[in-house]
């Protein structure tokens, strides 16, 4: 068990700038999703961390070590690849084994160890074959439990279910769950789905263009993201942003106005499909509805708000058809305000009635 | 062939082939077929037949009298034993130097970038624009200096500069083909570099190795000119075959091809699997 | 990769690039600083040696005939065998084995082969006379059938020769998705379309490779001619040899040497420039 610290890393591919100082600490024990689109350099920082890639410049502490320059094998940790990286020529039991026998565990020691994260990944009936006789979600058990059996301090996790078809996905993701609760590993899980780090993770670390854009519990992530890109990026359907200006500490949208928050004159208004309800009256926002998805746990509506695209999320009763134009209530307390000069959220306004 | 023909020939994509272009198509097949195997057949009647096989006439297609005596004799010839035994030695060691040489080079250029590969695969390309046998032609007079001329030794130098090219490109493409995480996964399991490369890529990559090898075994085997021009007693099978070539009776000529083409024949059965890929490889 | 890493790949390449420069390199400069450097002192007095010899010219026309008619001959033997096979299902990869064993047989072995054959009590006369067609033995390869020696170094270089432009077309075919020819096949093409439209221009990086190295090769063609003619037959490589070994003189036989490389290297760039291929056509 240790805890990491990840201080000011850089890394430069010549010209270009795959991470900018970044800096994240993640608590012994704590589960930790670097969640980003392809190329936001969550990969490359994983890969730092376990040695594999080296910084430009920066720190990784690992339980009060500086391990910034030792080689993978003297970080004590173990990692589960995207491609599984199960040996083909050994069976699923040295597979297992593999880090127990480099570090000249005892053999009694070493079926000990394995059993034990077999009977974790319930693939006891396979000890004996070869990769090569098993399914992808198989394999993958097998490079979670070869990555568990040397009990690491560390465990680095690199979009480990991205190979696996939908249906496993999510079986593989609430088993994933569940073991590592038991073990109580520290885990940093680089992924691009969301979902996978809003179920999984404790708090999850937004990377964009090679830095950290946010860092919080899903929940906070999900509610009040930091920066336009987060909003953006995180929720099905993604945040709306709705240009707008603030004149004397107001915005009004069609007949509405909200209280303008401090800070800026140019504004993105962040508004998630799911926090807009229809008023039944046509008050509110105006909405002009141009395609109507009947997505049977809801409908999804795509339309725009004063000329704006936008999606909005309505109850699987309503009915709403192409072409009209509905009325949207929100509660100002759910919305993000984005400073459009910066991408940043500004602070919520305290009084913000209409 | 009817009975071969009277399966269904169905292509890999599934389209079947019909009848009248199924027998021309066929038909064709077994004119390759003999086209290829039938001077291997006939020298090897030449090699068997003896001295008066060599000279019956007409001769029938069918073997007739035929005996290991006169493939013996020709072994028991002074000089041809020892050529064999300089062959086996000169390719043995070219199968060492290239292979040796060739996987390191071949595996630093799967798996690193670094300034100057560029210029090391050119180099390594280059080499293929040129008659290589021909650079035999000065090295006489280092060999001798070095004491490296008319050894099987000196010779095999040579044919590894035949040979290792291609080891190059094809243990390239052969270490490219082994996923780095296997190396990464080693690595962070515990290993070191020359560790995770004995216990994880070592065993995946044998097989192509073993072909590689057996490749350049078969190019300095079957190498004729820079053997003949390095030895003048420590001669090759294929320079002693040549220099003997115009006073040697037909019979003995005969058997010297047919022990020739033995090895390759079964060589290349052995690495039937990895020709394409090999070669589909090494032309680029 | 560790940057700590960075000397990791010299030390790889290293022992090759020593080789290759050692057996390589240097003799490539030997060879062409031996053939200026002749025992009257003048610079080109060697090559003015090879220009006057007697077979020179000989030499010249008999190679450069036998690469234009062996090449070109095995190239489309070559596609015709490839896409034989590719109909075959079954036995295919007995078929496979059969094709390419030549890869492995030496121009000697291969001369011999063909000697068994077209010796004067070989089986081309057997079979001929079996047919009525000759009244006894007749030579094929003496000094006086110039055009029936030639023909049978033809036939042996392509017998020998052709499993390596085989194996090459082969890897090539494997590249080309079979999707374009069924597009093609969807719009209308006839089966020789679809091998002149689709097929052989895919074809082209891999062709360019077999010329490449069939020409290169066939300037070096020595073996199987000595083994089928004896000195009857002059080629380039063959007048190195006795240059070099016979008449012990290894300034000419510099000179031949550099005269085969620079046609070598002709005939490359001349590949190179004819059948350039555009990396956006490529699949």
């Amino acid at each position: 068990m240790a805890d990491i610290v990840i201080d000011r890393v850089s890394k430069h591919f010549g010209d270009f700038h795959a991470l900018q100082e970044v800096s994240l600490n993640v608590g012994d024990g704590e589960f930790v999703a670097l969640l980003g689109p392809s190329g936001c350099g969550k990969t490359t920082l994983l890969r730092i961390i376990a040695g594999l890639e080296t910084q430009s410049s920066g720190r990784i502490v690992i339980g009060g070590r500086d391990v910034s320059a030792l080689s993978p094998r003297e970080r004590g940790l173990a990692m589960v690849f995207q491609n599984y990286a199960v040996f083909p020529h050994m069976t699923v039991f040295e597979n297992v084994a593999f880090g127990l026998r480099m570090k000249k565990v005892p053999d009694a020691e070493v079926k000990r160890q394995v059993e034990r994260a077999a009977a974790l990944l319930h693939i006891e009936p396979y000890l004996d074959r070869y990769p090569a006789k098993l399914s992808g979600g198989q394999r993958q058990r097998v490079a979670v439990a070869r990555a568990l059996a040397v009990q690491p301090a560390v465990l680095l996790m690199d979009e480990p279910l991205s190979n696996l078809d939908a249906l496993l996905r999510l079986e593989m993701r609430t088993e994933l769950k569940a073991v590592l609760r038991e073990a109580g590993t520290t885990t940093i899980y680089v992924t691009h789905d969301q979902t996978e780090a809003m179920g999984l993770a404790d708090r999850i670390a937004v990377m964009y263009g090679g830095k950290i854009d946010q860092i919080d519990t899903p929940l906070s992530v999900y509610a009040a993201p930091t920066t336009r890109f987060v909003g953006g990026f995180i929720g099905n359907p993604p945040m709306n942003f709705i240009k707008v200006k603030a004149e004397s500490g107001t915005v009004r949208i069609g007949p509405v106005s909200f209280v303008a928050p401090a800070g800026g004159l140019d504004l993105d208004l962040g508004l998630r499909g799911e926090d807009a309800h229809l008023s039944g009256d046509g008050s509110g926002l105006p909405f002009d509805v141009r395609v109507v998805e009947p997505m049977g746990s809801h409908l999804l509506l795509t339309g725009s708000i004063e000329g704006q695209a936008a999606r909005i999320v309505a109850p699987p009763t309503a009915t709403v058809r192409a072409g009209e134009r509905v009325g949207l209530t929100v509660d100002p307390s759910r919305l993000t305000w984005i400073d459009t000069s910066t991408g940043r959220a500004l602070a919520r306004p305290q009084d913000s009635t209409r | 062939m009817t009975s071969v023909t009277a399966t269904p020939i169905v292509k890999p994509s599934g389209i079947s082939v019909p009848g009248a272009r199924r027998l021309l198509l066929w038909t064709g097949i077994i004119a390759v077929l003999a086209w290829v195997l039938l001077p291997i057949y006939f020298v090897a009647l030449g090699a068997f037949g003896g001295r008066l096989g060599v000279f019956r006439w007409p001769k029938s297609i069918w073997p007739s009298d035929l005996s290991a005596a006169s493939m013996l004799q020709f072994l028991n010839i002074e000089g041809v034993f020892g050529a064999l035994m300089n062959s086996f030695i000169a390719a043995g060691f070219t199968v060492l130097f290239s292979v040796l040489l060739g996987a390191p080079a071949g595996y630093a250029l799967a798996r690193y970038s670094f300034k100057g590969q560029t210029a090391f695969r050119l180099l390594v390309l280059l080499t293929r624009a040129f008659p290589l046998a021909i650079l035999a032609l000065p090295l006489t007079v280092s060999f001798i200096r070095l004491g490296l001329y008319d050894t099987a030794f000196g010779v095999s130098l040579i044919h590894t500069v035949l040979a290792l090219p291609f080891a190059v490109l094809v243990t390239q493409s052969l270490f490219m083909g082994i996923p780095r995480e296997y190396e990464e996964a080693a690595w962070v399991f515990g290993c070191t570099r020359f560790q995770a490369f004995l216990r994880v890529v070592m065993p995946l990559a044998l097989p192509g190795l073993a072909a590689t090898a057996i490749f350049a075994f078969v190019i300095s085997w079957n190498e004729v000119f820079a053997a003949s021009i390095l030895t003048v007693r420590e001669r090759t099978l294929t320079a002693y075959l040549l220099k003997v070539l115009s006073e040697s009776p037909l019979h003995y000529r005969f058997a010297g091809g047919f022990i020739l083409i033995i090895p390759s024949v079964l060589f290349i059965f052995a690495v039937r699997r990895y020709l394409f890929a090999v070669w589909g490889i090494a032309s680029k | 990769m560790p940057t700590r890493a960075n000397w990791i790949p010299y030390a790889l390449i290293a022992p090759s690039v020593v080789f290759l420069g050692a057996l390589f390199i240097v003799p490539l400069v030997q060879t062409i600083w031996l053939s200026f450097s002749s025992d009257d002192g003048t610079l080109l007095g060697n090559y003015a040696r090879m220009a006057g010899d007697l077979n020179f010219s000989v030499a010249i026309r008999n190679t450069f005939m036998l690469t234009l008619v062996v090449v070109p001959l095995q190239v489309a033997l070559a596609i015709g065998m490839a896409l034989m096979i590719s109909k075959v299902g079954k036995g295919r990869d007995l078929i496979l084995w059969v094709f390419t064993i030549p890869l492995g047989i030496s121009d000697l072995a291969a001369g011999l082969a063909w000697l068994a054959i077209l010796q004067n009590s070989g089986y081309l006369n057997s079979a001929l006379y079996g047919l009525g067609l000759i009244q006894g033995q007749t030579g094929w390869l003496s000094q006086e059938t110039p055009v029936t020696l030639f023909i049978g170094i033809v036939l042996a270089e392509v017998w020998r020769a052709t499993a390596i432009v085989l194996v090459i077309v082969i890897a090539g075919l494997q590249l080309i998705p079979k999707e374009f020819s069924e597009a093609a096949e969807i719009f209308g093409a006839k089966p020789w379309t679809r091998f002149c439209k689709i097929t052989l221009p895919l074809l082209k990086p891999s062709l360019q490779s077999a010329l490449i190295l069939r020409t290169v090769l066939a300037f070096e063609v020595f073996a199987v001619v000595y083994a089928l003619g004896g000195t009857n037959f002059p080629v380039l490589a063959g007048e190195a040899y006795n240059w070099q070994n016979i008449n012990q003189n290894y300034g000419v036989a510099a000179a031949y040497a550099v005269l085969i490389m620079a046609i070598s290297i002709a005939a490359t760039v001349f590949y190179l420039r004819v059948l350039r291929v555009r990396p956006e056509q490529l699949p």
